[in-house]
C-alpha cells in the first residue's frame, strides 16, 4: 500500500514535470500555430543555467531564478530571431526549420559547456526524505517539485483567465487578425508568449536536473512526451495539457513499476525484465492513438480554427 | 585533441629518423565515452593510458607510438561505426579500450573478421569470455561475472541472507545480476532492471525494494547513474535501515560526487588504489601528479595495464607486427608489471585475478577515498571459460 | 527553347554516372574508406527517395519513416539470427514486413492531417521503436550483430563490397525508376493532385484515400528495402535505427535536396552525408553550422539544391 501511494506521487511529481514543458508547447502551437521541436532545446538550456549559476552563487534559489531569467530572455530572442520568420508557414516548414534549431543549440552547448554534462546537486536542507503520512517518507525534493508546480500551474491559470494579457493570449488563440485589426501589438504579445512558454520549459529542466541529469540532447527524449501531451490535451488549451500530463505521469510511472509484475504473470522473468519497460513506453503512444482516433481534437480543445 | 595526437605523432615520427624496414611507428586505436555524463571515465582512461606511454617515453619497440582517441557517445552503433573507421581508414595497429559491453560486441565482429589486436581495458561481456573468445582478443578488465560473484562470495561472509538486485538492462547489467546470484547462498527476493542509460530516476524501484524488505539491496550503477542511485537510496530514507553492498558503483570517478554519500557501502573490485606493489604506487603517484586534483579509477587503471600489455607483446617481437602468431602468443605470455601486483590471463584471454572489498573512508585530509578492507578471494577464474574453444 | 541541357541536369547526370563509377575510383586509388562512405550514402538516398514520394510527391508528412528502415533491417537480422540467411527469404520477408505496417499505419493516420498526422505516424514509428527494443531475445537496445550476410546465389556474394555497392546502386537506381514511373502515371497525377487539394480531387471522383494509401506503403516497402541493405551493409542492428531523429534526418535530406523531383533526395542524401564526413574532419562542432542552415534552406530555399540547380538555369537562359 506504502508502495502505491509512493508510486502515485511520483506518478504526480512526474506528471506535473511535463505539464510545465507541455504547458509551454500548447500555448505557441495554440496561439500562434508554430510547432516548436527546439522546445526541449529551452528545457535544455534551463537545466544548464541552473547548474552554472547554482555553482556561481552558492545559492540554489538564487541560481534557478537567475535560470528561468536567462531562459526567458533566451527565448524571447529565438523568437524574434528565428520564429517570427516561420509564422504562417507550413507545418512541415515549422518541424524542419526548428529541427535545424535543435542542431545548433545541441552543438552551441557542448562548444560552451563541452561534451561532458554538468551536475546540479541539492542543497542540503532539500536532500533528505519528509513524513508525509504515519508511515510513509517521500523525497522532501519531489515534493517540492509537486508544490512549485502547483503553484505556477494556479499562476498560470489566473494569468490565463483573469487578467487582461491572459485575455489577449486566448483573443489571439481565437482570432489573430482581428486582435491585430484592433491595435494590440500582437508582435510583443507573440515575443512574450514564447518567452513564457520558453521559461517554462526552463523551469522544467531545472528542477527535474538534480534527480535526472544535465546533459546535451536531453531534451530529445522528453520533447515527444510533451508533444504526445499536447495532443492528448488539445492543442492551445493549458487544461487539456494539465490533464493529459497527470494521466501520462501516471500511467508511465505505475506502468514501469507494476507491467514487469504483471507480465512476469505471463512470460519468463527474464523476458518479462526487457518487454516490460518497452511495454510501459509504448502504452502512452497507445493512449495519444485511441485519442486521436475517437476525440482527434483532443480531450479538451482550445479553440475552434 | 585528436588533432594535436596526430600532430605529436607526426611530429615523432619525423623526428625519429630512419625508420625499421616495415613498420614506422605504432597506431593505436582507442575506443570510450568521451561525451556525457560518463565522459569522465573516457577521460580517466585516456589519461591513464597517456600515463603509460609516458612512463614508457612513447615508444614501443624503438617505435613511437600514435593514439587516436574515438568517442563511441555511449551507442552501439557508434561504437561500432568508429571501429571500423579507425580499422579501415586510420589502419590502426590495434585497438584498445571500451567501456560498455553492448558497445563491445556490437563492434567485435570488424576487430575480428580485420584480425586486428583489441585489449579490452573494461567491458566485461560473458560472450566474449565465452563462445564469442577469439585469438585476437584480450581482456585487461574482468567478466562481467566475476566481480559480482566475488560479491555474492562477501555477503555470504556477512551473513546477509536476502537480498533486493537491482541494474539497468543491458548486456553488462544483466551479466551483474546473474553473477551474483551464481555465488550468493540465501534468497534473492526482487531482480529490477532499469532502461538504460536513460532512466536516470530509480523511485519506482527503490519503493519496490523497500517493500520487500531485505536483508540487503545490491546494485550495480556505474557512472552518473551511481551517483544518482546513492543520492536517491538517501533520500527514499533507505541509508542505515537496508545497506547496500555494490560492484562499480562507487570509484574514484563518482566518489567525488557521491561523497558521504559512499561511506560505509562497500564495493568489489580487482583493482584498488592501494594495492602495495611498485608498478601501482608509481602509477597512482604519477597519475594524481600529471593530473592534479585527480585519483586513478579502476577504469584507469584496466588502461594503464592495456597499454603496457599492447608494449610488451610489441617488444617480444621486436616491432615486427606481421607475425600474428607471435604476437598473440606474446600477448598470452602477458609479460609485464600489472598494477595489479602478478597478471596472467586464462585460456580465454580473462585474466586469473584476487578480488577485493574496498570501503569508502575519510582521510586525513578530508576527502573521501577508497581502502582495501579485505581481500575476497584470490586467482579466481572466470566460469565462462569453460565455453571457449580455446585452450 | 526548352533544352534539357540544363545546369541541374548535368549535375544529376555525373552525379548518377560518378557513383556508378565509384568502384573504378576506389580500384585505382586504394581509398576503401570511400567505398564504405558511398555504399551507406547509396543506401540512405533509397531511403530518402522512398521517403519523398510519400513526402514530397503526396505531401504526405510521414515523421516515423525511419521505422521501416527499422523493420527491413531487423527482418534480416532475426531471420540470420534464428539461422535463416538465404536472400531470397530475407528480403521479401523484409518488405511484406515493412508493407503491412505501412498499411496499417497509413490507414489508421492517413484520417488525419496536418500536425495529427505528423503526430501519428511518430507514434506509431516510437511504438515500433519499444517493440523492438523489448525483444530481449534479439538484443534489445544492445541491438543486434548479424554474422552472415544475405546469402544469394552465387556468384553474387554481399561480403565482397564492390559487389555489394553495385547491388545498393542498382537498387537505387531501380527505385528512382520506379518513382519516376510513378510519379508521371496517373497515379502520381492523382496521388500530387490530392496534395494541392483534397475536397477538388474527390469532387472530380477520385477515391483519394486508397490513392494516398497505396502511396504510402509503396514509399514504405522501399524504406524496408533500404532496411535490409542496412543490415548488410553494418552487419549491425539495432532499435535507435527507429528512434523519431533518425526520421528528421531523413527528412532534412529530402527537404536539402529538393522535394519537388525525384533525384532531389538522392542529392540531399549525398550533400549532407559528405558534407558531414568532410566538416567533420575540420571541426568536431559542424552540427552548429548546419542546424541554422537548414533554417535558412527552409526560408528561403524551399526547393532545395535541386531547386538552386534549377534556378541557374532560369537566370543563364535569360
Amino acid at each position: 500500500m506504502t508502495l502505491f501511494i509512493e508510486q502515485c506521487l511520483n506518478g504526480v511529481q512526474f506528471g506535473l514535470l511535463l505539464f510545465l514543458l507541455a504547458a509551454g508547447l500548447t500555448l505557441v502551437f495554440g496561439i500562434m500555430d508554430l510547432v516548436n521541436l527546439a522546445h526541449g532545446s529551452l528545457y535544455m538550456v534551463g537545466a544548464y543555467f541552473a547548474a552554472t549559476l547554482t555553482a556561481w552563487t552558492g545559492s540554489f534559489v538564487l541560481g534557478a531564478v537567475l535560470a528561468l531569467v536567462g531562459t526567458l530572455l533566451v527565448g524571447m530572442a529565438v523568437e524574434v530571431i528565428a520564429m517570427r520568420r516561420l509564422y504562417g508557414r507550413d507545418h512541415l516548414d515549422h518541424v524542419l526549420g526548428t529541427f535545424g534549431l535543435i542542431l545548433f543549440f545541441d552543438e552551441a552547448v557542448r562548444l560552451i559547456w563541452g561534451p561532458e554534462g554538468l551536475s546540479l546537486p541539492l542543497p542540503s536542507w532539500l536532500n533528505t526524505s519528509v513524513t508525509i503520512l504515519p508511515g510513509i517518507q517521500y523525497s522532501a525534493y519531489r515534493l517540492s517539485i509537486i508544490i512549485v508546480a502547483l503553484a505556477v500551474a494556479a499562476v498560470l491559470y489566473l494569468l490565463v483567465m483573469r487578467t487582461r494579457v491572459g485575455m489577449l493570449i486566448r483573443a489571439g488563440a481565437s482570432n489573430r487578425e482581428m486582435v491585430g485589426a484592433l491595435g494590440v501589438n500582437i508582435k510583443l504579445l507573440y515575443t512574450l508568449v514564447f518567452g513564457l512558454g520558453a521559461a517554462l520549459a526552463g523551469l522544467a529542466g531545472l528542477m527535474q536536473a538534480p534527480i535526472l541529469t544535465v546533459q546535451i540532447g536531453m531534451g530529445e527524449n522528453i520533447l515527444i512526451l510533451a508533444f504526445v501531451i499536447t495532443v492528448i490535451g488539445g492543442i492551445g488549451s493549458i487544461r487539456g495539457a494539465f490533464i493529459a500530463a497527470i494521466l501520462v505521469g501516471f500511467v508511465d510511472t505505475l506502468g514501469r513499476s507494476y507491467l514487469p509484475d504483471i507480465l512476469r504473470l505471463v512470460l519468463s522473468p527474464n523476458a518479462a525484465a526487457t518487454a516490460a519497460p518497452a511495454l510501459s513506453s509504448m502504452l502512452i503512444y497507445l493512449v495519444m492513438a485511441v485519442v486521436l482516433v475517437v476525440r482527434p481534437e483532443g480531450l479538451f480543445p482550445a479553440v475552434r480554427k | 585533441m585528436r588533432q594535436t595526437l596526430l600532430a605529436a605523432g607526426t611530429a615523432l615520427m619525423l623526428a625519429a629518423g630512419p625508420a625499421i624496414a616495415q613498420q614506422k611507428s605504432i597506431k593505436i586505436g582507442f575506443v570510450s565515452t568521451f561525451s556525457g555524463p560518463v565522459a569522465v571515465i573516457g577521460n580517466d582512461m585516456r589519461n591513464s593510458f597517456e600515463l603509460a606511454l609516458d612512463h614508457m617515453g612513447r615508444k614501443m619497440a624503438g617505435m613511437p607510438v600514435e593514439v587516436i582517441y574515438e568517442d563511441d557517445g555511449f551507442k552501439p552503433e557508434v561504437g561500432k561505426q568508429k571501429t571500423e573507421k579507425l580499422i579501415e581508414a586510420d589502419h590502426v595497429d590495434f585497438i584498445a579500450g571500451y567501456i560498455w559491453s553492448n558497445v563491445l560486441l556490437a563492434s567485435l565482429k570488424p576487430v575480428v573478421d580485420s584480425k586486428t589486436f583489441l585489449v579490452i581495458a573494461n567491458a566485461g561481456a560473458s560472450q566474449v569470455a565465452g563462445e564469442l573468445c577469439s585469438p585476437y582478443v584480450f581482456s585487461t578488465s574482468w567478466q562481467n561475472d566475476q566481480t559480482p560473484e566475488a560479491m555474492g562470495m562477501y555477503m555470504n561472509q556477512k551473513g546477509v541472507n536476502s537480498v533486493f538486485l537491482i541494474g539497468p538492462n543491458y548486456a553488462a547489467g544483466k551479466d551483474m545480476l546473474d553473477g551474483v546470484s551464481h555465488t550468493f547462498k540465501g534468497k534473492i527476493v526482487g531482480r529490477e532492471l532499469t532502461t538504460w542509460p536513460s532512466q536516470l530516476d530509480f523511485s519506482a524501484e527503490l519503493a519496490k525494494a523497500k517493500a520487500a524488505n531485505p536483508d540487503a539491496i545490491f546494485v550495480f550503477y556505474p557512472g552518473k547513474a551511481g551517483v544518482q542511485f546513492l543520492a536517491q537510496y538517501a533520500q527514499a530514507g533507505l541509508k542505515g535501515n537496508i545497506p547496500l553492498y555494490t560492484a562499480f558503483t562507487i570509484d574514484e570517478t563518482s566518489l567525488p560526487l557521491q561523497k558521504e554519500l559512499a561511506l560505509g557501502v562497500p564495493g568489489a573490485q580487482e583493482w584498488v588504489n592501494d594495492l602495495p606493489n611498485e608498478a601501482n604506487k608509481k602509477f597512482v603517484a604519477d597519475y594524481m601528479k600529471k593530473y592534479p586534483g585527480h585519483r586513478p579509477s579502476f577504469y584507469g587503471a584496466q588502461s594503464y595495464d592495456a597499454a603496457n600489455l599492447i608494449a610488451s607483446a610489441v617488444a617480444a617481437v621486436k616491432g615486427d607486427l606481421s607475425d600474428k602468431e607471435a604476437l598473440r602468443k606474446a600477448f598470452e605470455r602477458a609479460d609485464f608489471k600489472s598494477v595489479r601486483g602478478n597478471f596472467k590471463f586464462g585460456n580465454n584471454h580473462i585474466p586469473i585475478q584476487n578480488f577485493y572489498v574496498q570501503d569508502v573512508v575519510k582521510d586525513a585530509s578530508g576527502d573521501y577515498v577508497l581502502k582495501t578492507t579485505a581481500t575476497i578471494v584470490k586467482d579466481y577464474q572466470d566460469l565462462s571459460h569453460s565455453k571457449c574453444p580455446m585452450k | 527553347m526548352n533544352s534539357a541541357l540544363t545546369v541541374r541536369n548535368i549535375v544529376v547526370c555525373a552525379l548518377l554516372v560518378a557513383l556508378a563509377l565509384l568502384p573504378a575510383y576506389v580500384k585505382i586509388t586504394g581509398n576503401i574508406f570511400v567505398l564504405t562512405l558511398f555504399t551507406r550514402i547509396v543506401i540512405l538516398g533509397l531511403a530518402a527517395v522512398s521517403l519523398n514520394l510519400m513526402l514530397g510527391f503526396g505531401g504526405m508528412m510521414s515523421f516515423g519513416h525511419a521505422a521501416y528502415l527499422g523493420i527491413g533491417g531487423y527482418a534480416v537480422g532475426i531471420l540470420a539470427h534464428e539461422g535463416i540467411y538465404s536472400g531470397l527469404v530475407q528480403w521479401p520477408v523484409a518488405l511484406l514486413a515493412s508493407a503491412v505496417f505501412a498499411l496499417v499505419v497509413g490507414a489508421l493516420s492517413l484520417r488525419t492531417r496536418g500536425v495529427y498526422f505528423i503526430m501519428i505516424t511518430l507514434a506509431f514509428a516510437q511504438m515500433a521503436y519499444y517493440i523492438i527494443a523489448g525483444l530481449a531475445r534479439y538484443g534489445g537496445d544492445d541491438g543486434l550483430t548479424i554474422y552472415k550476410r544475405s546469402q544469394f546465389l552465387a556468384p553474387l556474394d554481399l561480403t565482397n563490397k564492390v559487389q555489394f555497392y553495385y547491388v545498393c546502386v542498382a537498387l537505387l537506381f531501380g527505385a528512382i525508376y520506379l518513382v519516376h514511373r510513378l510519379v508521371n502515371s496517373r497515379f502520381g497525377l492523382v496521388v500530387q493532385g490530392s496534395r494541392s487539394n483534397d475536397l477538388r480531387m474527390r469532387a472530380i471522383g477520385f477515391p483519394t484515400y486508397r490513392y494516398r494509401l497505396t502511396c504510402f506503403v509503396i514509399a514504405g516497402t522501399l524504406g524496408g528495402l533500404a532496411g535490409a541493405l542496412i543490415a548488410n551493409n553494418t552487419d549491425f542492428v539495432s532499435p535507435s535505427m527507429m528512434y523519431w531523429t533518425r526520421s528528421g534526418d531523413l527528412i532534412i535530406m529530402v527537404v536539402l535536396g529538393g522535394m519537388g523531383s525525384v533525384v532531389g533526395p538522392l542529392i540531399g542524401a549525398v550533400a549532407l552525408l559528405v558534407l558531414e564526413e568532410l566538416l567533420s574532419g575540420i571541426t568536431e562542432y559542424w552540427q552548429i553550422i548546419l542546424g541554422p542552415l537548414l533554417l535558412l534552406v527552409v526560408l528561403f530555399a524551399r526547393g532545395g539544391i535541386d531547386g538552386l540547380l534549377s534556378q541557374i538555369r532560369a537566370r543563364v537562359a535569360a
